[in-house]
């Protein structure tokens, strides 16, 4: 199948402005746009978004598609899945990148029926390579990587026969890499010409608060896991964190377990984050955990199982039980740097 | 005004739950060992339409695209009070990625026909993609409101919804139909009513139904299928030619993402310094941690 080599990426805007994800898949897309020797593009669709767009020129996009309106302000799955799927019908880029958001997880399914493209969701890595499949030679396909099935395997997927390769990535997975010397990028406006259909689903009110735990920037992270027992327990985790000045976090399982709150998870379907120093107690170590931070500089690793996985990514171990080593630590580190 | 809902739902792998015993040698998953259980979202998702049943009146239907031994998790729909079941199963489904599975249960809902809500859980454990519902929603041509936390009220047929969006919430209201999908805490699944259980663990799905007769020549496969049906213990059952299905869009055949290859994680062989968990293993560590300048 002759595929174009264009990389789109669907920029997610909330009054304008951008969401970090948007930009970090820009980042990465322009690398896979530089090995096919294809064009990075922008999806822009909101309200007064024209800033906007050439913010997209910043992170190497060469053009942005902008669909401007008052209507299109907020995000509305029926308007914007329409928008997209008349754009992809129309130019057939090869590659299509979504955040793995609330939003990139509404659209991007139904922009995939639509074209009957091939969807994977939350890939950790995306790489361009031909594959031999089934005794067939294909160029350049799009490779999806991620965790799969429990974390126990990394699966590669490809979508050799489709005509655009859709893949949606988590916040923070993918590193933001602006251009030092931008180019001046070609903005393409297409009218809005709105259908019924459009507004069978209204919004009646809305109502945001701007997350206030932001651990990708945290230069230390304590992080707790199911391991750690109970949610007394769960304590020690975050008067570490206090002690030492650094923020509290949680695998999936200790989030599932309430000891710790869903925007603090790290981890494949939470956040990716690479600290100064990342502890993780009483955390196994499943490859979706440490798919969220391996690339931390620094990983102490505390576990009463010496055999736990998490001591294979960690620079530091500590083989005990949390509820002992944790308050230790905090005397020990008050001790030596009062 | 009656409102006619569809549940989708799902039976998973308890992949929360793997142990030792179900890792193959290669590293990989040995799924036949795996417990297999009802997608935690979806009983959330029938929760929720037996509410809108109590409050509004009309039918519930669930139904599953699944192998033969997803009847169970139909037959506990049943329990809750679901008032029919439909298993759709092929041996030529098998491998279906979300596009077609969607496309499976898009046609099924099409035969099963009137409905005001398809109801399902936001994403199944085993792969936690979230992508079943806005595609079955795309074939359909119908809108869908993804994320609820809430239903709010039917009214006019139109249906206003509390769903999560990043950072907060919004209220949205949608004309019907509509294909909703359901948070875990939205609501909490009632427990199975007893007399329901005692009624209902006799449902069979016509593979069932076939195995009964297998054993026993006296028994005719219409007739008995008419007898379960008449005592509403009938799980209808739709396969590839009940939904005159295109083959090219079933299964591995209909699935454009194919696993190229899979891994057994490996561990960085990276070496690691460990600490005795003591007061002076703790200093060595926190003195380690000042020399590479994160504390102090």
């Amino acid at each position: 199948m002759e595929r174009n080599n264009d990389v789109w990426v669907f920029i997610e805007q909330h009054n304008g402005k951008a969401s970090d994800v948007s930009f970090e898949l820009l980042s990465k897309g322009r690398k896979l746009a530089e090995t096919l020797s294809g064009s990075l593009k922008s999806v822009v669709i909101g309200h007064n978004i024209e800033s906007l767009a050439k913010e997209t020129f910043r992170f190497g996009a060469v053009e942005a598609y902008t669909i401007d309106d008052q209507s299109l302000a907020n995000y509305r799955t029926m308007p914007y899945s329409r928008i997209v799927n008349q754009l992809v019908d129309a130019h057939k880029p090869g590659i299509f990148l979504f955040g793995a958001t609330i939003v990139g997880r509404d659209l991007a399914p139904r922009a995939a029926s639509h074209s009957k493209s091939g969807l994977t969701a939350d890939c950790t890595d995306l790489q361009i390579s031909d594959v031999k499949y089934l005794r067939v030679d294909y160029k350049n396909l799009l490779l999806q990587i991620r965790p799969a099935f429990g974390g126990n395997i990394i699966a590669t997927i490809i979508s050799p026969d489709v005509q655009t390769q859709m893949a949606t990535v988590r916040e923070g997975v993918m590193r933001l890499e602006p251009l030092e010397k931008p180019g001046i990028g070609k903005i393409t406006k297409i009218p809005y010409l709105p259908e019924a259909f459009d507004s069978i689903v209204e919004i009646i009110e809305q109502h945001r608060q701007e997350n206030k735990v932001n651990l990708k920037s945290a230069p230390i992270i304590v992080a707790g896991g199911y391991g750690v027992g109970t949610k007394e327990n769960f304590r020690f985790v975050e008067e570490l964190a206090h002690a030492i000045g650094g923020e509290v976090a949680g695998s999936r399982a200790a989030v599932d377990a309430g000891f710790v709150t869903p925007d603090r998870q790290v981890g494949q379907t939470g956040v990716t984050v690479r600290p100064k120093l990342y502890i993780a107690v009483g955390i196994s170590g499943a490859i979706q955990h440490r798919a969220g931070m391996q690339e931390s500089n620094k990983i102490i690793a505390i576990n009463s199982d010496a055999d736990a996985p998490i001591f294979g990514v960690a620079h530091y171990g500590v083989v005990g039980d949390a509820s002992q080593i944790l308050p230790l630590f905090i005397n020990v580190f008050k001790q030596k740097l009062k | 005004m009656a409102i006619n809902s569809i549940v989708m739902v799902k039976q998973v792998p308890d992949t929360a739950n793997i142990s030792g015993q179900v890792m193959k040698e290669d590293g990989t998953v040995n799924r036949a060992l795996l417990p297999a259980i009802f997608n935690h979202e979806d009983r959330v998702a029938l929760e929720l339409a037996l509410q809108v049943q109590d409050t509004y009146s009309g039918k519930v239907t669930v139904i599953t695209m699944g192998p033969p031994r997803a009847s169970d998790v139909l037959r506990e729909c049943l329990y809750m009070g679901a008032d029919e079941a439909y298993l759709i199963s092929d041996r030529k489904f098998a491998g279906a990625d979300t596009l077609a599975t969607s496309y499976v249960l898009s046609e099924a809902i099409r035969k099963i026909g009137r409905y005001d809500i398809i109801f399902s859980g936001r994403q199944a454990i085993d792969g936690d993609t979230a992508q079943v519902g806005p595609q079955t929603a795309e074939k359909l041509h119908i809108p869908q409101v993804t994320y609820t936390e809430e239903v709010l009220h039917i009214q006019d047929g139109k249906i206003r919804i509390k769903r999560k969006i990043e950072g907060g919430y919004e209220i949205v209201e949608s004309g019907m139909p509509v294909l909703v999908t359901v948070l875990k805490d939205a609501v909490s699944p009632r427990p199975y009513k007893a007399r329901r259980v005692m009624t209902y663990k006799n449902a069979k799905t016509l593979m069932e139904l076939e195995k009964l007769v297998e054993g026993n020549s006296l028994l005719y496969i219409d007739q008995l299928k008419d007898e379960y049906l008449s005592k509403n213990l009938y799980i209808r059952t739709f396969t590839m030619d009940d939904l005159m299905l295109e083959a090219e869009r079933c299964g591995v055949a209909g699935s454009p993402t194919k696993v190229h290859k899979v891994e057994s994680v490996v561990l960085g062989g990276g070496q690691r310094e460990m600490f005795h968990a003591t007061k002076a293993g703790i200093g060595e560590l926190i003195d380690k941690l000042m020399v590479d300048h994160i504390f102090g």
